[in-house]
This record gives C-alpha cells, sequence and structure tokens, in this order.
C-alpha cells in the first residue's frame, strides 16, 4: 500500500469510473434527491459514511468469515444485510443528531439500503485482487466522494435550470435526464486506463 | 456440495443476522426520539387516503404540521367534521363548524348537447387533447373534454362518464380538490354540499357564440338575475354565477333559465329539443 496506490484510487473512482457517470450506479438518489444542492451534499455525505463502513465491514466478512468458511458464493446476501443494517443505523443516528437533513433526505435515505452504489463498490473491493483493506476503504471513500461531486454539481446545474425558461414539455424529469446524460458525456472524457 | 457448506452458510448468515439485528435494537434504545404522543392519535383518525388535498404530501405530513401547529385542524376536507371534530379533541382546542363541501363540474355540453368540430381519437387524457388546434375538439373552448384526468386523480371513485363529459357523485365525493387542479379547462369547484342550485356552464364567450356551440350553455341573458329575489345570481364576464352565502334554493332561477344552464335537484326542467 503506497501513496500512489491511493492516489490512483483516488483518480479512478472519482472521475474516471465515477459511479453516477460512467458505471451508471446510484441513479435513483441521483435523480432524486437533485434538487437543491444543501440537499444533495447531505446525501452526499451519508452515502461516504455508509460506503466507508460497507467497504470496511464487508472487506473483513468477505475475507475473515466467507473466505475462511469457502462459502464466498453467499457475498450477495452478506453484504445487503451488513448494508442495510447500516442504514438503519445511520437513518437512526441522523434522527436524533440532525433532524432537519433526516426530513430533507427523506425517503432517500432508506433508499441507499438499496442503493446499487453501495453493494456495488463491495463488490468492485472483492473482485480487485490487488485491493487490501485500507486500499478497499479508500476505494470506498472515493466512489462516494466521487457520487457526491455528480450529484452537487448536477443539483448545481438543476437549481440553474429552474429559473430558465424551458419548453414546458421539457420541464422537471425530462430535462435533468437530458443534462444528466450531457454530464455523463462529458465525464468519458476522463476515460483512460489508468494502471490500477 | 457437502454438508458443512450447508450448516456454515445457515449459521453464518442467521449469525450476522442476529449479531447485526441486536446491535440495530440497541442503536434504536439508545438514539430513541421522543416523539409527541399526539401524532399517532391524530394519524389514527386521519382517512390514510394520503390524497393530498389539505396541501401537504399526505396523512403523516399533515398530522405533523397539526402537532407543530402550523397546520388548521379543518385542512382534512375529506374525513369531514368527524375528523376534525377528533383534531380537535387531541389538540385540546373547540371544534369548529365546517360546511361539507363537493366538487362540481361546470359544464353540462355532454354529447347531445354540445357541438363538436371535430372527432378526437388520441390520447385518453384531457392535456392532450387540449394541445390540439382549437383546445380540444369540443366547439366551446370552456368545455369539458370528457378525457377523464379528473378521474384518474379522483381517488374516491366519485367521477362518473355521463354521455361524454364527466359528473361528481355527491356522496362518494370528499372534496379533496384533486381533481380541481387536475382539470385543464378549471371547470371543478367546490360547491357547498347543501346548496344544489349550480351553473352547469362556464363558458365566458357571448350569448350568441355560445347558442351555437352548445343548447345548454349561459347564454348571459341575466333572465336569472331578474328572477331571484335574493340577490344571489349574477352574470359575469357573460356566464352566471351563484353566490352561495344569498342563495336560498327556491329554484326560481332555474324555472327562468331559457337554456336549463342552471340546475337544481328539486327542479328539473325538459330541454327543449
Amino acid at each position: 500500500m503506497d501513496v500512489t496506490q491511493v492516489f490512483l484510487i483516488m483518480l479512478s473512482s472519482i472521475f474516471v469510473n465515477n459511479f453516477v457517470m460512467s458505471r451508471f450506479l446510484g441513479i435513483c438518489p441521483f435523480l432524486g434527491v437533485s434538487k437543491k444542492i444543501e440537499t444533495a451534499l447531505g446525501m452526499g455525505v451519508a452515502v461516504i459514511f455508509v460506503m466507508a463502513l460497507a467497504s470496511a465491514t464487508t472487506y473483513i466478512v468477505y475475507n475473515y468469515v466467507l473466505s475462511l468458511l469457502n462459502i464466498e458464493f453467499l457475498y450477495n446476501i452478506a453484504f445487503i444485510l451488513i448494508i442495510a443494517s447500516l442504514v438503519q443505523l445511520v437513518e437512526m443516528f441522523l434522527k436524533k443528531s440532525n433532524p432537519s437533513l433526516y426530513q430533507a433526505l427523506g425517503v432517500y435515505l432508506p433508499l441507499i439500503t438499496t442503493n446499487c452504489a453501495v453493494l456495488g463498490v463491495c463488490v468492485i473491493n472483492k473482485d480487485t485482487p490487488s485491493f487490501g483493506f485500507i486500499a478497499a476503504v479508500f476505494n470506498g471513500i472515493f466512489a462516494a466522494v466521487g457520487f457526491t461531486l455528480a450529484i452537487v454539481l448536477f443539483a448545481g446545474i438543476r437549481e440553474r435550470i429552474e429559473r430558465n425558461n424551458i419548453l414546458p414539455h421539457f420541464l422537471g424529469f425530462p430535462i435533468a435526464l437530458i443534462t444528466a446524460g450531457l454530464m455523463s458525456i462529458a465525464f468519458l472524457g476522463f476515460a483512460v486506463q489508468l494502471p490500477l | 456440495m457437502d454438508i458443512s457448506t450447508i450448516a456454515f452458510s445457515a449459521l453464518t448468515i442467521s449469525g450476522m443476522g442476529l449479531l447485526l439485528g441486536t446491535g440495530l435494537g440497541y442503536a434504536a434504545v439508545k438514539f430513541k426520539v421522543e416523539a409527541d404522543e399526539r401524532l399517532q392519535l391524530i394519524r389514527d383518525i386521519l382517512p390514510g387516503a394520503n390524497c393530498g388535498g389539505c396541501g401537504y404530501p399526505g396523512c403523516d405530513a399533515y398530522a405533523e404540521a397539526v402537532v407543530s401547529g402550523s397546520a388548521p385542524l379543518t385542512a382534512c376536507s375529506v374525513g369531514g367534521a368527524a375528523v376534525v371534530a377528533g383534531i380537535s379533541e387531541i389538540m385540546g382546542v373547540e371544534a369548529v363548524a365546517v360546511t361539507k363541501q363537493v366538487a362540481f363540474v361546470k359544464c353540462n355540453g355532454n354529447n347531445t348537447n354540445a357541438l363538436f368540430k371535430y372527432d378526437y381519437s388520441g390520447l385518453n387524457d384531457c392535456q392532450a387533447a387540449m394541445q390540439l388546434a382549437g383546445g380540444g375538439s369540443k366547439a366551446c373552448i370552456y368545455g369539458c373534454l370528457g378525457c377523464g384526468s379528473c378521474y384518474n386523480v379522483c381517488r374516491f371513485e366519485a367521477i362518473e362518464f355521463v354521455d361524454g363529459i364527466v359528473k361528481i357523485n355527491r356522496e362518494k365525493c370528499t372534496a379533496c380538490k384533486q381533481c380541481v387542479g387536475a382539470c385543464p379547462k378549471s371547470l371543478i369547484t367546490l360547491v357547498p354540499y347543501d346548496n344544489y342550485v349550480n351553473v352547469t356552464c362556464n363558458s365566458r364567450d357571448a350569448g350568441k357564440i355560445v347558442r351555437g356551440n352548445c343548447k345548454v350553455g349561459c347564454i348571459s341573458c341575466k333572465m336569472c338575475e331578474k328572477a331571484c329575489k335574493f340577490d344571489a345570481v349574477h352574470v359575469e364576464n357573460n356566464c352566471a354565477i351563484i353566490d352561495y352565502d344569498k342563495c336560498t334554493m327556491c329554484d326560481e332561477c332555474v324555472k327562468k333559465c331559457p337554456t336549463s344552464a342552471i340546475v337544481s335537484k328539486t327542479f328539473v326542467k325538459e330541454t327543449k329539443a
């Protein structure tokens, strides 16, 4: 584990293989909570927290429980179990500590449970042989940072679109989806092969 | 696959479930948020239709707003007087009397009465029909298109199709206002349930044009104004409007209306052929 690898993981997960823009994971909250920058940021922070914790716990469970017992094929069920519990925990914690953010995230907070980005990062961690524990956690954090970057940028654009004069047929989700598509094309510009 | 794999699988997953469940149970106690007990009580007496008629996104949100004091106690039209009384009791204030309201469609231009510019066979949606030239197939641009945009949003099955237009079932209607917002022609309004004298026309056209478009339109002849002894009906913008505060349901205007644009439950006039 050296600095170069951390740097490469950072570049890779935030820009090149951005979860939303290139892997197309986690689209539901990306479209659902991106109306205001503030809530988008809150969602991003929640996802960073959940992804970092999920990466760490699933790595331990996969390598020290499932592998040891030769039952790796159970990884999907085990990962979902862990992620769901984590999200529940985050939800309870937020409800207690920050009710306004809890209100703003609304239904999307429990939806992190089924957010494929979280499960996706855990599966990617297990499928990349060169990843150790620290690399896996960093990958989780940076993937979530990439998600946050995408959703905050998107929310910023959507806030501006709100004030623009748009054909009534494109108002709301149609224009949002077009924007998302154009953003995704822009992110393709980062697509270079990184020696991971 | 041998037996140990199965055993390990079952043990691991159930063990993890147990562990995580216990952890969550502990966290639930530790992070418990004291909720106002009135919240649950109010939520229980609300109808639970989540229609949004009160202006809040669902019954939960309305109950919260009531408890926090930011919502009026009478906003739930669906539940009616019983729910208002219940909420008032929980919140410890005296119940306010509410007049029961029902939605009403201000158009009687059904297939027999109204004329058509063309045949419409597109999307069964009023918004879509209205996008076409002339704002729909009806000769009268104010008339009900009968595509049922209101029917689709009604959660109480209170809207019925009668001969090409919609009618509100007064008994089933809960005045949740969903159809009011759904009608692109703004034809649906809330009227008092007890008052059954209504103008079934919303046309702002001059009398001559209305006569050419529809047999039962308001031609703004002002016969109703003259007939009314209580100053309750007035012709404004080429259409009669009833002041429900003054109307005594004497049916005089209904009898006088030459086009039967004013209807009443107690007095039904035959339409001239």
